[in-house]
């Protein structure tokens, strides 16, 4: 492996990006969670900024500061204020069957291993071998939407794809055009305003973030009551 | 010096240095605690002590409880002869390579277990299940983190794995990274430190490896003891010589040998200071913790695993 010091260390913080994906998964903590999210887009941002460090290109340093604003600070800020107002600060959600879920997210990074061997048998950079990782952080975005019943962990699950379609686009390719960036990051932005009024408005009519809850709002029998 | 004498002196050495290495976490733990603590040499004080002592045995003891001790304490140093300490060059390598470790360890695990059962107190009962509860759990850890190592080095002998990576140039491995938090979980639960079991405390409900040694004394006691203490020994040096193998002697040349044993007592002594770190900011977890404890740790040998095969291959 002749690889340069830089290489080595973008390697090593891709492996974060995906410690962190399982980390969240694993998280019970709303507010662990929330950090853990902060520090995958830390991971996101410093591969960025070092792969336009060891490729020379120039327009991937403002991508690596666009995600480091908005994924570092400022959702994690959003998201932080906002579990804050809906007092879920020491909430601790009970995960049903984590070995489970863990067992099913290690199953998802070995199928985006498979899935993405024809691409690292053709020719690239050295950046190849991520595009995995960051398919694999995608799919695990969806399954913890999928396992997870709070609101506020299935919108990390959303942002964390979120992540990965943005690894994949610096790892891929040498990242994606500046409007198509500045438009998916404005696209998150609103989404994230959007879900922060949805989470009042779930909250105000089943009285809990949890939304297997939403279940019970079907027609409520006589001797239930 | 031939490679075998030397051999047979680094084995000694591992009976040497295990009671002080203990003795040197209690006084540092005791440091930070703002408490004055025993001296660093008060284990060898204490196995001194015990072996002068008479051995008293239950009547309901049989054999096995009889031999356990010598058993536990054989493998354990059989095990340790066969991890490179101060040089990789060793002819006991090449008979044992870390599954047979990890074999004999899990034999004397099983004959302490037995003993501990055998007389027939609740404790020692409680003991050996909890003891083989965690052990069972740990095991699939420590083989998959271990494997990790050998889909690098091409091997599962230590010695060559140990060798392989001095020559090496150095290399940031993520894989390294997991397998070493991965080993680090597992030898916490393995050696019985804070926060899977207490070793300093004889509390009824919580004793996991007091409760199965409960009803030795004497000579037998202290040889129970040794064999812990060189555990201990045992799985700092695997630690350190794999994941930091720098300084590492890979002849039996003295001034080689000189300054490997300098920087190998430095390396255990620091990783000494961070197990007494922990053990103080860290309080002991509900046993039926420890399997998401040590599930944690075979996730991060699993991604270790990955991260080689996605990242580390073909870069």
């Amino acid at each position: 492996m002749n690889m340069s010091l830089l290489q080595q260390l973008i390697i090593v913080l891709a492996a974060g990006v995906m410690f962190s994906s399982f980390a969240m998964l694993r998280q019970e903590r709303l507010k662990t969670a929330i950090y853990t999210f902060a520090l995958q887009g830390l991971f996101v941002a410093m591969v960025t900024a070092l792969i336009a460090a060891s490729n020379g290109l120039d327009h991937l340093y403002f991508s690596a500061i666009l995600a480091f604003g908005l994924k570092v600070l400022l959702i994690p800020w959003m998201l932080h204020r906002q579990v804050r107002r809906l007092e879920l600060d020491r909430h601790r959600e009970s995960i049903s069957h984590p070995a489970l879920v863990i067992m099913a997210a290690l199953g998802l990074v070995i199928f985006s291993y498979w899935l993405v061997l024809p691409l690292v048998q053709s020719e690239m950079q050295f950046t190849r071998n991520i595009v995995a990782v960051s398919l694999a952080v995608v799919l695990i975005g969806l399954l913890m939407m999928v396992a997870r019943a709070q609101a506020v962990v299935q919108v990390l699950g959303f942002m964390s794809i979120e992540n990965g379609l943005f690894l994949a686009a610096v790892s891929a390719t040498s990242g994606l055009p500046l409007v198509v960036e500045l438009g998916v990051a404005f696209d998150v932005l609103v989404a994230m305003v959007l879900f922060g009024v949805f989470f009042f408005q779930i909250r105000e009519s089943i009285d809990s973030l949890n939304v297997d809850r939403l279940n019970r709002l079907t027609e409520r029998t006589g001797d239930e009551l | 010096m031939s490679a075998w004498g030397f051999t047979l002196i680094q084995a000694l050495l591992y009976l040497a240095l295990a009671p002080l290495l203990a003795g040197w976490i209690q006084k540092v733990k005791a440091r930070l605690q703002n408490r004055r603590g025993a001296s660093i040499w008060q284990p060898y004080r204490n196995l001194f002590k015990l072996f002068a002592k008479e051995a008293r045995m239950a009547h309901t003891a049989s054999p096995v409880f009889r031999a356990a001790p010598y058993i536990v304490f054989a493998a354990t140093w059989l095990a340790a002869s066969a991890i490179p300490l101060l040089t990789t060059d060793l002819p006991t390598a090449a008979m044992a390579d870390v599954i047979v470790i990890a074999g004999l360890l899990g034999l004397s695990r099983f004959f302490l277990a037995l003993a501990g059962m055998d007389v027939g107190t609740a404790f020692g009962g409680m003991g050996a299940s909890r003891e083989v509860f965690i052990s069972a759990l740990a095991e699939p850890a420590m083989l998959m983190a271990v494997f990790t190592l050998a889909m690098t080095a091409h091997t599962t002998n230590l010695a060559t794995a140990v060798g392989d990576l001095l020559v090496s140039a150095p290399f940031l491995r993520p894989s390294f990274l997991f397998a070493l938090i991965a080993v680090v979980f597992v030898v916490i639960a393995e050696t019985g430190r804070i926060p899977v079991d207490n070793p300093s405390t004889h509390l009824e409900l919580t004793m996991i490896h007091e409760a199965l040694i409960l009803e030795y004394s004497g000579r037998q006691l202290a040889l129970l003891e040794w064999a812990a203490q060189l555990k201990l020994l045992l799985f700092a040096t695997l630690l350190v010589n794999v994941f930091l193998p720098w300084g590492t002697a890979q002849s039996i040349r003295p001034d080689v040998i000189g300054i490997a044993f300098v920087l190998f007592v430095v390396k255990i002594a620091l990783l000494g200071i961070a197990l007494a770190v922990s053990e103080t900011l860290l309080a002991k977890m509900r046993i039926f913790r420890i399997p998401v404890f040590l599930n944690m740790a075979l996730l991060m040998a699993f991604l270790g695993l990955m991260s080689h095969v996605i990242l580390e291959v073909g870069a």
